[in-house]
């Protein structure tokens, strides 16, 4: 998913620059402010670890293979902040060591992978984890919330695709979201498996996992990525379906969303509304699949004796 | 220490590796936003880009075959994405377009990386006003990159040295298995590098 130079114009790349300059900067001083130095280290080399693990590669149905992103293991292990400053790091180093994902896509990255995929996975993590109590409940909602964490993060992708007119959205948001909703199971599935292990083994190193200060959002972080999905993803709004039409007209979003479309108008193809729709119902069926297959996964791991007896 | 799969050429002696890192770092990215903005039919234009980043690769002495295995292999996202513009009424321009538009960048990027040490970027990156603690991040992380993937291969060895190829159903498990082992050992790690780091006067 690391957009390389190229496929986003100047306009998206720094619009994305902008929005992710003042994400990080929130991020630091969120950190500065409620991590003690002993852990910057252990960022550091979490930094390292991420890196790491994404070059193991894991099987994908139909010949594709995906790996791992590690936003949401690194949020649950290490908090929010800690997570957009490693997943930063990660990213700074891909694009200027490997070239892998561009200089000047760099914001758009950064977007997309350091601040969309974790903070709106953590919160759906905090969300969910506010349901199900217990270990198996925190296997579940890192499970679920690593696999919304891929898929947000490819849809706002798509939408910085689509309007450098790269690829038409009709095109490249079926492709993106379903792609991703394949491997944000394998990331699930891995995300979760490795908390289970590291609980097993070092479960001290869990313990910020259940929150604490640094936990809460700050409403300008939260602020930052509302703004920038609905900026990437609101000129597509008009070909959606005509309930959420319906919806973006009473709020009053329906007059920026067309004027928005207007450049894009020449881009498209014909029945490009249909697969957008279409893929739109899929990605709602496909988070009620996720979010079953999490519960499932929890329960497998750890089994009903057990979840007693380690109930905290 | 140095470490070789990284970036390998970056510590080579050539008239290139001689300039200043901040030169470098602002000519690829004025040459990154030229290539990006220039009309998409500008074929002109792309191999005048073309002709310019030729002349630094051989003035760089970064072997060639090297330069060409790294496009290679970052060529695939580029095909994947380009193979969507097709789409498009005026695709096949456009396809063609845009993978010259990020082979371009991507043999860029490639010659920064390999031309100039980490270190260099991190002091620019600290001058234009990246957090610190940023900076601090990528340099532990540049540091023990190679140790932590050293680590992940004896791991992968010690394993391989001791059981058979893990069926379908259990890769996923071994694979965590590894990952969670990376991670604690890490963690590890951070606890001695801090109480190096603070013996040694580090605030």
């Amino acid at each position: 998913m690391h957009i390389p130079d190229g496929f986003i114009d100047t306009k998206i790349a720094l619009t994305s620059a902008v929005i992710s300059i003042a994400g990080v900067t929130m991020a630091v001083r969120k950190v500065r402010a409620s991590v003690p130095p002993r852990a910057i280290p252990m960022m550091g080399l979490s930094a390292a670890f991420v890196f790491a693990a994404q070059m193991l590669n894991f099987p994908v149905a139909a010949g594709t293979s995906g790996h791992l992103l590690g936003a949401v293991l690194s949020a649950v292990l290490l908090g929010p902040y800690a997570a957009v400053l490693v997943m930063t790091a990660v990213l700074v180093v891909q694009s200027l060591l490997f070239a892998d994902g561009g200089l000047l896509a760099l914001g758009a990255n950064l977007f997309n992978l350091a601040l969309v995929a974790p903070l709106v996975g953590y919160w759906i993590y905090r969300l969910v984890r506010r349901l199900f109590q217990g270990h198996r409940g925190m296997l579940a909602s890192a499970a679920f919330a690593a696999w919304c964490s891929t898929v947000v993060a490819a849809v706002s992708c798509a939408g910085q695709l689509a309007w450098s007119g790269t690829a038409p959205w009709g095109a490249v948001f079926p492709a993106m979201t379903s792609v991703h909703m394949l491997i944000g199971l394998g990331e699930g599935l891995i995300t979760a498996l490795v908390l289970a292990a590291i609980a097993r083994v070092r479960p001290d190193l869990l313990t910020g996992s259940d929150g604490g200060p640094s936990s809460r959002f700050s409403v300008p972080v939260a602020l930052a990525i509302v703004l920038g999905l609905a900026i990437f993803v609101s000129p597509f709004a008009s070909s959606w379906p005509d309930g959420l039409d319906m919806a973006a007209r009473a709020i009053g979003f329906d007059h920026r969303a067309t004027t928005f479309a207007g450049p894009m108008a020449d881009y498209q193809i014909p029945g490009v509304g249909s697969p957008a729709a279409a893929t739109a119902l899929a990605a709602g069926i496909g988070t009620i699949v996720a979010f079953l297959l999490a519960l499932l996964l929890a329960k497998i791991l750890v089994p009903d004796g057990k979840a007693e007896s380690t109930k905290t | 220490m140095r470490h070789n799969f990284l970036d390998r050429y970056s510590r080579l002696d050539s008239p290139i590796h001689r300039l200043p890192a901040t030169a470098k770092l602002l000519g690829t990215l004025g040459l990154v936003i030229t290539i990006v903005t220039v009309p998409m039919t500008c074929w002109a234009c792309y191999a005048i880009a073309g002709l310019l980043l030729g002349i630094v690769a051989v003035l760089s002495r970064v072997p060639p075959s090297f330069i060409l295995r790294r496009l290679l292999l970052l060529e695939p996202f580029v095909l994947g994405v380009s193979i969507l513009s097709l789409l498009r009424p005026d695709g096949l321009v456009l396809f063609a377009a845009l993978i010259t538009k990020s082979t371009l960048c991507l043999l860029a990027m490639i010659l920064l990386s390999n031309t100039t040490p980490f270190a260099r970027i991190l002091d620019l990156l600290r001058n234009i006003g990246m957090p610190a603690i940023i900076v601090t991040l990528l340099a532990l992380m540049y540091r023990y990159l190679f140790v932590l993937i050293d680590e992940a291969e004896r791991m992968h060895r010690a394993r391989m040295s001791r059981t058979y190829e893990p069926r379908k159903g259990h890769w996923w498990k071994a694979t965590a298995t590894v990952i969670s082992q990376l991670f604690i050992r890490s963690s590890e790690r951070a606890e001695r590098i801090y109480a190096a780091m603070l013996s040694r006067g580090w605030k």
